[in-house]
């Protein structure tokens, strides 16, 4: 196994479980700065479940391994910590806080962020958000509507880029991001995820769709299985998976396994 | 003794969690009797009737059993003969600050009340123990007429307009508390505001128990005369002590036509306070009385403010948020008599459980079967953090009689470790993202605020949820 690097985002043979139910069995993964990696796999690999684990989601154990963020551990860490020290988490299936608005919610995440009696600048955060509001064709009447309430699948998407553009984490990851948005929806949030590229954030773009990839092109992509990383590869890889589906790669993976 | 050598305050988190040491000139001791109230009337300088008032007001409440049958048992927890039924240093209400002694002085300077004074109010009435230190209204509202005085003040200096209403709206035997407060009443305001006068700005009382075992009993009596309009807004905080204190107010609101009165409050009591208050409105024909209530704090609450649609055309409304923090009970709701046609209310109640904490939401709504074109609506929301709290509602709904209409909704919902989660993964800590999720459960409420109440609120809220987590 190679050192992770010390400006990566690394998972070290991580076991997790849910209850007595073992979810991820040895997931090994380095995320460098700079570098977009793509995770593929089947409903139920354990795609979200790493997300979460990640983000310091109490409902899993850690039972063995490590993640760290540039070189520094962050199990064990509660989710607020790990945010403000670089990671976001685009979810899946966002949540939708009642009688909070987007405006509100965003500036508190920001406020987080800085230091005990520093205030945020009302004037330019509003400038910083309709820009990017923009950016990603959200409505402006968005700032003061719920936020996720009452939002289509697609909305909810959008928004989720939306804060990872306030917020500018070092790391992010991204889970099922694509799904639910249209062929237009797809080219605006791509276009506003690639314009957040850079040497400085590491990106897990978790989906099941090559489509994505043609817009958000990785540097790396990851075949998921059953809670490991069966098999990596370069952007071709997913074109490969596309065609052909997955049981090739199981088989490689068994078959490589027993001849060990 | 060894103050010297510690510091004179003691600081919780709590903003009004503080108190400074006192020598009081009048001390009604401790217990309830007679001898009690002539003490308190013969300090006051009470007139005749007033005595009397007192006397009948004691007989009540001897009388009158506690409500537990329909409330709580913790009621039984109240020793009347450990209370202190009046406490004063002898002072008559000041007129500037420069007046008030000093040692009362940096309490209020303490919880900002000269400051909001200077910003955005009318005039403010402070309150420390049994009586005001400080009543002052700006002179300009003062020249259109408004009076805005301490209750002792008023039926000394207008009885003419004290008496036609004092006892009017909440007689003196309507319940047990109400029946306590009549006999031992001192403080609270008296405001009459004159035909076609619209106060543009708040008037503002600030009521503050200092002394420990001690029952404070404010009662307030609002006028607003034709086509008047007022916006009134109380506060009211206590130190945490040991022992349980007794809040138990009386305040009675008399809208004549077309005069509207809005009454906030935003009460923040320590955890020993029990709080026990009556409220009603009388609105006449096309009046309107609005109460905005807002409870956080005290071991228990019961509160119903009412309002009695006398006049056609009336409109009542209560807005009320109360959040009830671990071993806190907050029995509140609303009490909305209709007595006339065409007449309008309006009841939004919306509660917070927190840990152990309790909400009861109780509802009344009488509309009797000769009335017509009678409307009223009830939404009552109720949010749960954590599987213990608890939360009940009894809406008691009687509506009689062809055309008019209620509409009645409720719900219960909890914040959920997953949008806890959600939230803290864009950084906000887990008392955070609480505050964030409860005050987002209340902002449709704290809208109705002025600015000023509503930023105050917030911060209660933050306090109240950094202390629950964690
Ligand atoms: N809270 C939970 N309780 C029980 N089982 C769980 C829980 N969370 C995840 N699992 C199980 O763990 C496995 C992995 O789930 P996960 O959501 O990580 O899959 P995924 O790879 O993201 O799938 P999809 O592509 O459908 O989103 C599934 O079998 C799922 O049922
Ligand atoms: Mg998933």
């Amino acid at each position: 196994m190679s050192a992770p690097s010390s400006s990566s985002l690394s998972i070290r043979d991580l076991h997790a479980s849910i209850g007595d139910k073992p979810i991820l069995k040895g997931l090994t993964l380095d995320i460098p700065k700079g570098e977009v990696h793509a995770i593929m796999g089947k409903n139920g690999a354990g795609k979200s479940t790493l997300a979460k684990i990640m983000a310091g989601h109490p409902d899993y154990t850690v039972t063995s391994g490590d993640v760290l963020l540039d070189g520094e551990s962050i199990l064990g860490i509660e989710p607020d910590v790990r945010a403000r020290l670089g990671l976001f988490l685009a979810f899946q299936y966002p949540m939708e806080i009642p009688g909070v608005t987007i405006a509100n919610f965003i500036r508190a995440a920001l406020q987080a962020r800085l230091p005990e009696g520093e205030e945020l600048e009302a004037t330019d955060y509003y400038a910083k958000l309709y820009s990017k509001m923009d950016a990603l064709s959200v409505p402006r009447n968005f700032t003061s509507r719920s936020v996720n309430e009452g939002f289509s699948g697609g909305e909810k998407k959008r928004c989720e880029i939306l804060q990872m553009a306030m917020l500018e984490p070092s790391y992010a990851v991204l889970d099922e991001t694509d799904s639910g948005l249209d062929i237009d929806a797809l080219k605006i949030v791509s276009a506003g995820v690639n314009a957040l590229r850079g040497p400085n954030i590491g990106m897990l773009v978790i989906t099941h769709y090559q489509r994505l990839l043609d817009y958000i092109v990785p540097d790396k992509v990851h075949v998921m299985s059953e809670g490991r990383i069966i098999h990596s590869g370069d952007k071709d890889l997913a074109l490969k998976l596309e065609a052909e589906g997955y049981d090739w790669v199981e088989k490689e993976y068994s078959a490589g396994k027993s001849a060990v | 003794m060894t103050t010297e050598t510690k510091p004179d305050i003691d600081i919780d988190r709590s903003v009004g969690d503080f108190r400074y040491e006192m020598d009081y000139a009048f001390d009604a001791g401790i217990g309830l009797n007679e001898a009690t109230i002539d003490y308190i009337s013969d300090v006051k300088g009470d007139p005749d009737w007033v005595r009397e008032f007192r006397k009948e007001g004691y007989r009540k409440f001897l009388e009158k059993p506690m409500p537990t049958h329909w409330a709580t048992k913790d009621l039984e927890n109240i020793v009347f003969e450990n209370i202190r039924y009046y406490l004063s240093q002898g002072q008559v209400p000041k007129r500037t600050w420069d007046e008030v002694p000093d040692d009362i002085k940096k309490t209020f300077e303490r919880l900002g009340i000269p400051e909001q004074e200077r910003k955005f109010l009318a005039g403010v009435e402070a309150q420390f123990d049994s009586e005001a230190a400080y009543s002052n209204i700006k002179a300009a509202v003062g020249e259109q007429g408004v009076i805005f005085v301490g209750s002792t003040e008023g039926l000394k200096e207008h009885p003419e307009i004290f008496k036609k209403w004092f006892g009017k709206v909440i007689p003196s035997g309507d319940n047990k508390f109400s029946a306590l407060n009549s006999a031992v009443f001192s403080g609270g305001s008296f405001i009459y505001v004159p035909p076609g006068v619209k106060v543009k700005h708040p008037l503002q009382a600030y009521f503050r128990i200092n002394a420990q075992n001690f029952g404070q009993f404010e009662r307030t009596l609002i006028i607003a005369d034709e086509g008047a309009e007022l916006t009134y807004m109380e506060g009211c905080t206590a130190p945490k002590f040991e022992t349980a204190t007794l809040h138990s107010a009386v305040v009675e609101l008399v809208a004549m036509k077309g005069a509207k009165i809005q009454y906030i409050t935003v009460q923040n009591w320590s955890s020993n306070v029990f709080n026990l208050v009556t409220k009603r409105g009388i609105a006449h024909e096309d009046a309107e009385v609005k109460w905005i209530d807002c409870n956080i704090g005290s071991r228990l609450t019961m509160k119903y403010p009412g309002v009695v649609m006398k006049g056609k055309g009336a409109r009542g409304e209560v807005v009320s948020i109360a959040l009830a923090g671990d071993g806190q009970h907050q029995d509140t709701g609303a009490k909305m008599i209709h007595a006339a046609d065409n007449t309008t209310s309006n009841i939004i109640s919306k509660s917070i459980s927190l840990g152990s904490g309790r909400s009861t939401y109780r509802g009344m709504v009488h509309v009797p079967k000769h009335l017509k074109g009678c409307k009223n609506n009830t939404e009552c929301d109720a949010l749960l953090i954590n599987s213990h709290s608890r939360t009940d509602t009894y809406p008691a709904i009687s509506v009689r009689g062809q055309g008019n209409a209620v509409q009645h909704e409720a719900s219960v919902s909890q914040i959920s470790a997953e949008q806890i989660f959600y939230m803290q993964q864009r950084g906000l800590s887990e008392a955070a993202a609480m505050s964030l999720a409860v005050n987002g459960f209340v902002n449709d409420l704290v809208q109705q605020f002025p600015m000023e109440y509503s930023v105050e609120l917030k911060r209660l809220i933050d306090l109240e949820m950094e202390g629950s987590v964690g």
